[in-house]
């Protein structure tokens, strides 16, 4: 298949190429990508290239919760206004930001990086899980939300973390089944979220 | 010329994420084999297909050909087993019942004796008395089923029925060497005790799930049997069932609450 890109200066082709590579971003719309950077002033592509190497450089992750952050303890984390006694164990940071825009969740967080999948070789020791252990050793709290996808790989990770944690003594909940079965977290609805981790149930 | 859709009963057997929202689906049907197919948005909540193409669970659905992979129009789940989906043991069987039934699967050829196995199998598997047994069961079984029934009953070189006693079994040669005949054999010998032998033939010539019974097995014979049976397979299927490892850790968390998860 030939595309008008094969006519262009070796830079746009390279520009084309990495916004392909990026999620969402099809051959299309890497090219409207790269021509509207074309007639973009100077001043502005350089903010957006500074932008994303700032990206890389200052952001990290939170030694506590592994949230991606630029502090570190993350504002959360170090926020003493935040419920110290709970803590929301979540598959990825996106699902934070989800939580978050919620305004019904107050404590902790601790980001897993994603689910046990066995069959993809994705076992508990390839996710945060030992330093959550760690953690809830060090720092003991009430209540454990274990707020994992509600979908098998999800529910896996959850009863293995129930296991683990069972013999620690702490109320562990699940948000309610308001949420849709199979989808993510990350694209659940505000009030649909909000609805199921105010109305968790033990688990 | 053949028709663009087909509709089909299915078991979802793996997925793999495609993209930002997407993923690939491999459904074990009685037709056609294996399908690989791609189910477009699911990872997003409230799509038709969301929540119906969970893992283990047995859905009626549509699905288009494609160049490549053929894509999911709709899907409804059919069963879901609940006492299954709330039991961290039973779960991960589960999860490795259907990875070994992936790897089994033809791909386009007809699939029916696989697909009622492993349909029952998963059925059995929330009141199963022991899951560790039926899913040794379900492992010798997908190997009758695939044509690789291993030979246990007589010499697999000489044909001499086997006597009483410890056996080595010949992975190459697909089966047990009689003493007379252990110098010989293909290559990659297995030990096999005569306790884990009358386990394995007890396996082999159990028909159904049901007449299994509920034999009390050591735990260094579970685990002698269940490695032999591993490395057969892993054999066969020329790779590593990768659910295997969680499996066992799975049954080993829940070991002290659970009795017959005592190992
Ligand atoms: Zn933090
Ligand atoms: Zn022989």
């Amino acid at each position: 298949m030939t595309t008008p890109v094969s006519y262009s200066p070796a830079p746009i082709v390279k520009l084309v190429e990495e916004f392909s590579k990026l999620p969402g971003i099809g051959p299309k719309t890497a090219q409207r990508l790269t021509f509207y950077l074309v007639r973009m002033p100077e001043e502005r592509a350089r903010d957006l290239a500074e932008a994303i190497v700032g990206v890389k450089e200052r952001v990290s992750i939170c030694s506590r919760c592994f949230n991606i952050t630029e502090a570190d303890p993350c504002d959360i984390c170090s926020d003493p206004r935040r419920d110290q006694s709970r803590v929301c164990v979540v598959e990825e940071a996106l699902d934070v930001l989800a939580l978050e825009r919620t305004h019904s969740y107050r404590g902790l967080y601790h980001v897993l990086h994603g689910a046990i999948s066995p069959m993809n070789g994705v076992g508990p020791d390839d996710l945060r899980i030992r330093p959550l252990l760690s953690r809830l050793r060090e720092n003991p709290v009430e209540e454990i939300i274990l707020a994992t996808n509600p979908n098998v790989e999800g529910d896996a990770t959850a009863m293995y973390i129930h296991g683990l944690i069972a013999p620690l003594g702490i109320s562990v909940t699940r948000p309610a089944r308001g949420l849709p079965v199979g989808g993510d977290l990350e694209y659940a609805d505000e009030s649909t979220l909000g609805r199921a981790i105010e109305g968790r149930q033990d688990f | 010329m053949r028709s663009r859709t087909y509709r089909s009963r299915g078991i979802v057997l793996r997925q793999y994420p495609l993209g930002e929202a997407d993923r690939i689906v491999s459904i074990l049907t009685p037709e056609m084999g294996k399908v690989r197919a791609v189910a477009k948005g699911v990872r997003r909540p409230r799509t038709r297909l969301g929540g119906n193409l969970d893992l283990t669970s047995v859905i009626d659905f549509a699905a288009s050909f494609g160049r490549n992979l053929d894509v999911i129009t709709e899907a409804r789940t059919l069963g879901q087993n609940i006492e299954v989906r709330s039991d961290l043991p039973r779960l991960s069987l589960a999860l490795y019942v259907c990875e070994l039934a992936d790897s089994f699967a033809p791909e386009g050829s007809r699939s029916r004796e696989l697909f009622r196995l492993t349909l029952s199998v998963l059925d059995t598997l929330g009141p199963a008395p022991d899951p560790w047994l039926l899913t040794r069961w379900f492992e010798t079984r997908i190997l009758d089923v695939s044509g690789f029934r291993p030979q246990i009953e007589d010499c697999v070189e000489c044909a001499e029925a086997l006597k009483p006693g410890d056996h080595l079994l010949d992975l190459g040669a697909g089966g047990a060497l009689c003493p007379n005949c252990r110098s010989l054999g293909v290559g990659g010998k297995i030990f096999v005790s005569e306790s884990a032998m009358r386990v394995l033939r007890h396996l082999q010539r159990t028909s159904r799930s049901d007449e299994l019974g509920t034999p009390t097995l050591r735990d260094s014979l579970r685990d002698e049997v269940e490695g032999i049976l591993s490395r057969y397979i892993r054999f066969v299927v020329e790779r590593d069932i990768k659910s295997a490892d969680f499996t066992r850790r799975a049954v080993r968390l829940e070991g002290d609450a659970n009795p017959q998860f005592r190992r």
